[in-house]
C-alpha cells in the first residue's frame, strides 16, 4: 500500500510538472495582460485538482492494467509461433496476418472511444451545435476512422507500400469531401483527426507498429514501425465528414419525400 | 445532487471503457488463448481509469473550459490582437515542448539519426538533435495556433489553412530524408495533450462566440487540426536543414 501510495505521488508529480507551463502562461496572462481576476476562483481551482487528480488516476489505470497487456498481446499476435510460421523459409502473405488486421481495428475502436481529449471536443461540439451533433454519434464516427485508419496501417507494414502515397491519397479525399460536406462540420472533423491520438492510443499503438515491423522479414522498424498515428489522425476526418454528409443527404431525402 | 452526478458520471466513464476490455479480453481468450496474468491488477487499473476519466470530465466542465473561454471573452473584449495572438503562441509552444510523448518520439528520433549517419554517433549530438526538434515541434505549433487565432478573428475559412498546411507537406516529403518522414507525419499527432484540447477548444469556440459575425460551430473549430498539421511540414524542414 506505502509503496503504492510513493508510486502514485510520483505520477502525480509527473502530471503537475507536465501541465506547469500551461498554468504559468495562463496565470501570467492573466495577472499582467487581462489583469482582472477569475470570476470564480475557488470552483476553478478545485476543478483544476480534478483534472490533475483525475489524469494521474487516469494514466497509473491504464500502467497497471491495459498498457502491459495490450503491448503483450500486440507482440503476441505478430510473433512468428502464433502466426504458425517460420519467417526465413516461408514465404509470408498480407493474408498470414489477418488477425493482426482485426486486432488493429478493434483496439483502435476501443481506445479512440476512451479517448479524453476526443471527450472533450465531443462535449463541446453538442453544447454548441444545440444537440445536432450528438457527442456519442461524434465519437462513434471518430472511433471507425481510427479503426480503419490503423487496420490500413498495419496492411501498409506487411506489404511496405510506401506511407506517403496512404498519406496523399486521404488528403485528395478529404480535399473532395471538404468541398461538399456541410459547412459548420468542417472544422469539428478536422480536428477530430488531431484529438484521436493521446493518451490511451500512442502507446498501444505504437508497441503495435514496432512490434509488427520486427515480426515482418525486410522491414525496418526504425522506419516502418512510425506512421500509424498518422493514419489514425487522417481517417477520422473522412468518416466525420461522411457522417455528416450521410446525415444532410439524409433529412434532403425524407424533405423531398414528404413534399 | 453532487454525488449523484458523480457517481452517474463515473458509470458513464466505465461505459467508455467497456470497449477497450471487451477486446483485451475476447483476444486473450479466444484468439491467444492464455490466461490473463495478473487479474487482481487489472481490475484495480480497471477502477482506477475509470476514476480517472469521471474526476477529468468533472475538472474539465468546472475548471478548464471556463478558463479557456473567459480567456477569450477578456481577450475579445480587450481588444488587443497583439496581446492575444502573443498569448496564441505561447499557449502552443509552451503546452507543447513539455509533452511527454513528444520527448519519447524526439529521442527515438535521435536514435533513427544517429543509426543513419545524418548526425554523430555520440549521445551529445543525438541530445541536441533530440532538443531541436522537440523546439521546432513546439514552434511550429505554438505558430499554428497563432494562425489560427488570427484566422477565427478575420474570418478566413479553414481549408484555406488547411490546404495550404497539405501542400507543404506534399511538397516538403520529396526532399526529407526517408528516416524522417514517418516520424514527421507522426509528430503531428502527438502535440496535442489532454490538457491543451479542452483548453484550445475553449479558447477558439469562445473567441468564435464573442466576435460579432462569427459562428461558434463553423469558426470555433480548426485550431487542432491546423496544430497537427504544421509540425509535420516543419519537422520534414528540420530533418532537411540537419
Amino acid at each position: 500500500m506505502i509503496e503504492w501510495l510513493i508510486h502514485f505521488s510520483f505520477a502525480l508529480l509527473a502530471t503537475c510538472r507536465d501541465v506547469l507551463p500551461i498554468a504559468v502562461i495562463i496565470i501570467g496572462f492573466q495577472l499582467l495582460v487581462i489583469r482582472k481576476p477569475l470570476a470564480n476562483p475557488k470552483k476553478t481551482l478545485i476543478g483544476f485538482i480534478y483534472v490533475l487528480l483525475g489524469i494521474a488516476f487516469f494514466l497509473e489505470g491504464l500502467d497497471m492494467a491495459l498498457f502491459p497487456l495490450g503491448k503483450l498481446m500486440a507482440k503476441q499476435l505478430t510473433s512468428s509461433e502464433f502466426l504458425g510460421v517460420n519467417p526465413h523459409e516461408y514465404i509470408l502473405t498480407w493474408q498470414t496476418y489477418f488477425w493482426v488486421y482485426v486486432f488493429a481495428a478493434s483496439i483502435g475502436f476501443a481506445t479512440t472511444l476512451a479517448e479524453p481529449s476526443l471527450l472533450a471536443v465531443a462535449i463541446k461540439a453538442e453544447q454548441i451545435s444545440g444537440g445536432t451533433i450528438q457527442a456519442w454519434g461524434l465519437r462513434i464516427a471518430v472511433s471507425i476512422g481510427v479503426a480503419f485508419g490503423i487496420a490500413l496501417g498495419t496492411f501498409r507494414i506487411v506489404t511496405g507500400i510506401e506511407l506517403y502515397v496512404f498519406i496523399v491519397i486521404g488528403y485528395v479525399l478529404v480535399l473532395i469531401q471538404t468541398a461538399f460536406a456541410p459547412k459548420f462540420i468542417i472544422g469539428l472533423a478536422y480536428d477530430s483527426g488531431g484529438v484521436t491520438t493521446s493518451t490511451v492510443t500512442v502507446p498501444l499503438v505504437t508497441a503495435l507498429g514496432l512490434g509488427l515491423a520486427q515480426a515482418v522479414p525486410d522491414r525496418n522498424p526504425l522506419i516502418d514501425g512510425f506512421g500509424l498515428i498518422a493514419f489514425a489522425s487522417l481517417f477520422p476526418i473522412i468518416t466525420v465528414l461522411g457522417y455528416a454528409q450521410l446525415a444532410a443527404w439524409r433529412s434532403k431525402r425524407s424533405l423531398s419525400s414528404k413534399s | 445532487m453532487l454525488k449523484n452526478h458523480f457517481i452517474k458520471q463515473l458509470y458513464n466513464s466505465f461505459l467508455d471503457l467497456v470497449p477497450i476490455l471487451a477486446v483485451v479480453l475476447v483476444f486473450q481468450v479466444l484468439i491467444i488463448k492464455q490466461p490473463i496474468a495478473d487479474v487482481a491488477s487489472l481490475i484495480m487499473g480497471t477502477l482506477f481509469v475509470v476514476l480517472g476519466l469521471a474526476l477529468f470530465i468533472q475538472g474539465l466542465e468546472q475548471s478548464l473550459f471556463p478558463v479557456g473561454e473567459a480567456m477569450a471573452y477578456a481577450f475579445a473584449r480587450k481588444g488587443s490582437l497583439f496581446w492575444l495572438l502573443i498569448f496564441a503562441f505561447c499557449l502552443g509552444f509552451g503546452t507543447t515542448v513539455a509533452e511527454p510523448a513528444l520527448i519519447a518520439i524526439a529521442s527515438e528520433a535521435a536514435d533513427i539519426a544517429s543509426k543513419g549517419n545524418i548526425i554523430a554517433h555520440s549521445s551529445e549530438a543525438k541530445s541536441s538533435y533530440a532538443l531541436g526538434l522537440r523546439i521546432t515541434v513546439a514552434l511550429s505549433v505554438g505558430f499554428a495556433i497563432l494562425v489560427g487565432v488570427l484566422r477565427i478573428i478575420r474570418g478566413w475559412p479553414l481549408y484555406y489553412l488547411i490546404i495550404g498546411g497539405y501542400c507543404g507537406v506534399v511538397l516538403m516529403t520529396p526532399f526529407a530524408p526517408a528516416e524522417i518522414i514517418g516520424i514527421a507525419y507522426d509528430s503531428g499527432g502527438v502535440t496535442t495533450s489532454t490538457i491543451t484540447v479542452p483548453l484550445v477548444t475553449a479558447l477558439g469556440v469562445g473567441l468564435a462566440t464573442a466576435i460579432k459575425g462569427r459562428n461558434p460551430m463553423v469558426d470555433g473549430f480548426g485550431l487542432i487540426a491546423f496544430a497537427s498539421l504544421t509540425p509535420m511540414v516543419f519537422v520534414m524542414v528540420y530533418g532537411v536543414m540537419m
